[in-house]
């Protein structure tokens, strides 16, 4: 059990930080993107070896870990920033790496490392709510390949996309694990309709239909019918990547909220000098080292090979993500006072896209239930038989 | 970084966990297990296994008998010693006065005091709060003057919820030496007391669950030889902090907890509750607490990982600790549901046991609760931790 960072880990978290502090400007943190601003940002992510950042040499990339991932993630949350990187790189890239041929991954990878292609997961079905695994989204065998239709809901940036990693369903039954297909899709096919909407944290997501798409038999990411794993894995890296960001936010808030009370002058006092005050600024502080800990925790998980762990303190740390993220994000608008709601401050930018980090994959209730279900941790694992935490 | 513990880590953890059952007698563990009470030869029983094994001093260094481990070794001795139904290592001697001594005693008390520490010989009581001094120690009103011929010092006044006083033979106390300094914590000195001094009485403290481990403590004109005066003369605040520092650092409680939820968990079963959907929520929401936690202790131990407070991570852990303690014996209550309602004093002694009108899973589940509402008050209350808390963090973001 160790959490230490090395130097190449402080080296990635500074230089990333030193760019966020360049592309970012504080004032600005949250603003909605120009579409030029959004690509320049993103060529200006590529060259600095970000976009490729979890995937091999072979395919443009650096061969980094979860736990980069999380240092990189943890900073574009400070800064509202990053664009489609969880979306694209981490969870896009997580699939392909996981479930694609190595041709298949020769041909998309190195693009989405150069930043000269965007990929989305189509994960979804509309109506589903959490439930990825109800899928109804159908893909059947046509002539040399597949016949997509179906329709999937808030695809995150969905109109960026030049590629879409549709999760489709070739057999069983309408929840079923088996039967899961992931077909990647042109998002200029014929058949494809993408309808694209601002998000409430300024960001941009699609509901997407597929009406007859056909899909060449290569585009069939690995075997067919055998993608649930795959996909659980690339949603849980999306999810670690968010509870990172997460930490990144609130951190963020908290430098806000402690200026604000150290600056702000009543009752003839400094904010900062109010006890009720106080207690809420260790609360609050409390609470985003508690997360910096999840978050740390959910990225090494994802490093192993122990899926019923990763799968544990995966959703642990998104409820906790949730949790400690609304409150915290509320008391810093409270602290704030009338301020904190106007849209010139910068607190509420944070605190929308923490609500959106909160509903997104799996709100704190999905994943307690998820916990729930599970084993329970036993009191007293055996590292000797059973995989568990303390397992070397 | 890694999420396992190193091969090294985890052949210690095997040699703890094998060691406390091979040698925690029976009837200790199922004392602790069930929430009984432990008597003062329980404790003395088992310390004295931990110092044959040289475990008893984790806090100590290797010179005095410490075992030398690292954050982590400790951090898995506690755990595993607490999981596997072992007392706490609660004598204030340990964990309190031995670290003070060793830092800034003379050699005559370090060799006068520290081997009946380990043997267990002599047990601490500390004397610290009085009825006008608790969050607010710096308000000590206890007197030490000394008597002209400088070699005792006379002691007068009132100290009050000292634990297992009833159970030590000595005391180290925070008094007032200089009543006329410019500041409160100015003035004060550590001084070591005989209990058994003439004008010293203790009157026990009947508490809200029955227990009586806590007592108020009189002083009388009672004479200290100068020679059990602590570093220097007016300077004992320091010292105190040093020992308060070292009472903190283990006081998250960590491996209680993952004990006492897995007790809520089989007393779910037991009632009845394994599939009520309202508690295994509550349930899932202590383990994302208990992971939070943990992950976050040992995350402070690790390398470049320190907050940007470090001097109240210790605060913070406590904070946390307590707060999630208390919350699980809240839900262990809830599940006893109505037989969380007859209550024996009595039952709660091993022997008595089979008198209990309950199940002897729950006797003691309505007389943990109450006595874990301590945890948020020992140690520096969570209400001054906070502040503590606060004004580091309004000062570091």
């Amino acid at each position: 059990m160790d959490f230490s960072l090395d130097d190449d880990h402080i080296a990635l978290r500074d230089a990333v930080q030193r760019f966020c502090d360049g592309e970012y400007p504080a004032a600005q943190r949250g603003n909605p993107e120009t579409p030029a601003q959004a690509h320049q940002r993103w060529q200006a992510m590529a060259e600095l070896g970000l976009l490729g950042l979890p995937f091999g040499a072979e395919c443009g990339g650096s061969a980094q870990g979860p736990v980069e991932v999380m240092l990189v993630a943890q900073e574009l949350g400070r800064s509202l920033g990053g664009g489609a990187f969880v979306s694209s790189t981490v969870m896009a890239g997580q699939l392909l790496t996981r479930l694609g041929t190595a041709a298949q991954q020769q041909r998309w990878l190195p693009s989405l490392a150069n930043g000269a292609l965007q990929a989305a997961v189509a994960l979804y079905d509309e109506g589903a709510r959490y439930d990825w695994q109800r899928t109804r989204t159908q893909a059947r065998r046509h002539a040399q390949g597949w016949l997509l239709n179906g329709r999937k809901s808030l695809v995150l940036h969905g109109d960026s996309a030049g590629l879409l990693l549709v999760v489709a369903r070739n057999a069983g039954a309408e929840a079923s694990r088996d039967g899961l297909t992931v077909l990647a899709v042109d998002a200029n096919a014929p058949g494809v309709q993408v309808r694209s909407f601002d998000t409430l944290d300024g960001r941009r997501a699609a509901h997407i239909e597929f009406a007859d798409v056909a899909v060449d038999a290569d585009r069939a990411l690995g075997t067919p019918g055998t993608a649930a794993d795959a996909v659980q894995a690339a949603l849980d890296a999306a999810i670690a990547a968010l509870c990172a960001e997460a930490a990144g936010a609130v951190e963020a808030l908290l430098v806000h909220t402690a200026e604000h009370l150290r600056t702000r002058t009543q009752f003839g006092a400094p904010l900062a000098k109010f006890q009720v005050l106080q207690h809420r600024v260790a609360d609050m502080a409390i609470g985003l080292e508690q997360l910096k800990s999840m978050a740390c925790a959910a990225a090494m998980a994802l490093a192993g090979d122990d899926t019923a762990q990763r799968r544990r303190i995966v959703s642990a740390a998104k409820v906790f993500a949730c949790q400690q993220g609304r409150q915290i994000g509320l008391w810093a608008i409270q602290m704030h006072g009338a301020m904190g709601m106007t849209d010139e401050c910068r607190v509420g930018h944070f605190v929308k896209r923490l609500m959106v980090i909160g509903q997104l994959f799996g709100d704190s209730a999905w994943h307690l239930q998820q916990l729930a279900h599970h084993e329970p941790v036993k009191p007293r694992p055996n590292p000797s038989s059973a995989p568990s935490l303390h397992a070397n | 970084m890694k999420l396992q513990f190193s091969s090294a880590d985890e052949a210690f953890r095997q040699e703890v966990r094998a060691f406390v059952q091979d040698k925690l007698p029976a009837d200790i563990k199922k004392k602790v297990e069930l929430g009984l009470r432990l008597e003062h030869a329980d404790y003395v029983t088992w310390f004295r296994i931990l110092e044959a094994r040289g475990w008893l001093t984790p806090g100590w260094p290797t010179a005095h008998g410490g075992p030398g481990w690292n954050p982590v070794q400790r951090y898995i001795f506690d755990e595993e010693t607490l999981l596997g139904g072992a007392p706490r290592i609660i004598a204030s001697g340990i964990q309190m006065l031995g670290p003070v001594l060793i830092a800034f005693g003379t050699e005559a008390q370090k060799a006068k005091y520290l081997p009946d520490i380990r043997a267990s010989n002599t047990w601490w009581a500390q004397g610290f709060s009085e009825p006008g001094a608790g969050s607010d120690l710096a308000a000590v009103r206890t007197t030490a003057v000394l008597e002209p011929d400088g070699k005792h010092f006379v002691v007068n006044g009132h100290k009050v919820w000292t634990s297992y006083a009833q159970w030590c033979s000595m005391m180290f106390a925070l008094v007032r030496t200089d009543p006329t300094a410019a500041k409160p914590q100015e003035g004060i000195s550590f001084l070591l007391i005989d209990m058994a001094s003439p004008g010293l009485t203790l009157r026990p403290i009947r508490m809200l669950e029955g227990g009586t481990d806590l007592n108020e403590c009189f002083l009388d004109n009672v004479r200290v030889p100068v020679e059990n005066l602590v570093g220097e003369l007016h300077k004992g605040w320091s010292y105190g902090k040093y020992l308060l520092g070292h009472e903190r650092t283990g006081i998250a409680g960590i491996g209680s907890c993952k004990q006492q939820l897995a007790r809520t968990r089989r007393l779910a079963q037991q009632q009845g509750l394994g599939d009520d959907a309202l508690l295994q929520a509550r349930l899932a929401q202590f383990e994302v607490e208990l992971m939070a936690l943990e992950f976050t202790a040992l995350r402070l131990l690790s390398a470049h990982q320190q907050s940007r407070m470090p001097a109240v991570e210790a605060s913070m852990l406590k904070v946390r600790g307590t707060e999630l303690r208390q919350a699980i014996y809240e839900a262990l209550v809830d599940i006893a549901g109505p037989d969380a309602v007859p209550f024996s004093q009595e039952a709660q002694f091993l022997e008595q046991l089979d008198q209990a009108a309950v199940d002897d899973t729950l006797v003691a589940l309505a007389a943990n609760y109450l006595d874990a509402r301590k945890v948020t008050i020992y140690g520096g209350t969570n209400e001054v931790q906070r502040n503590l808390i606060g004004r580091a963090a309004l000062a570091a973001f």
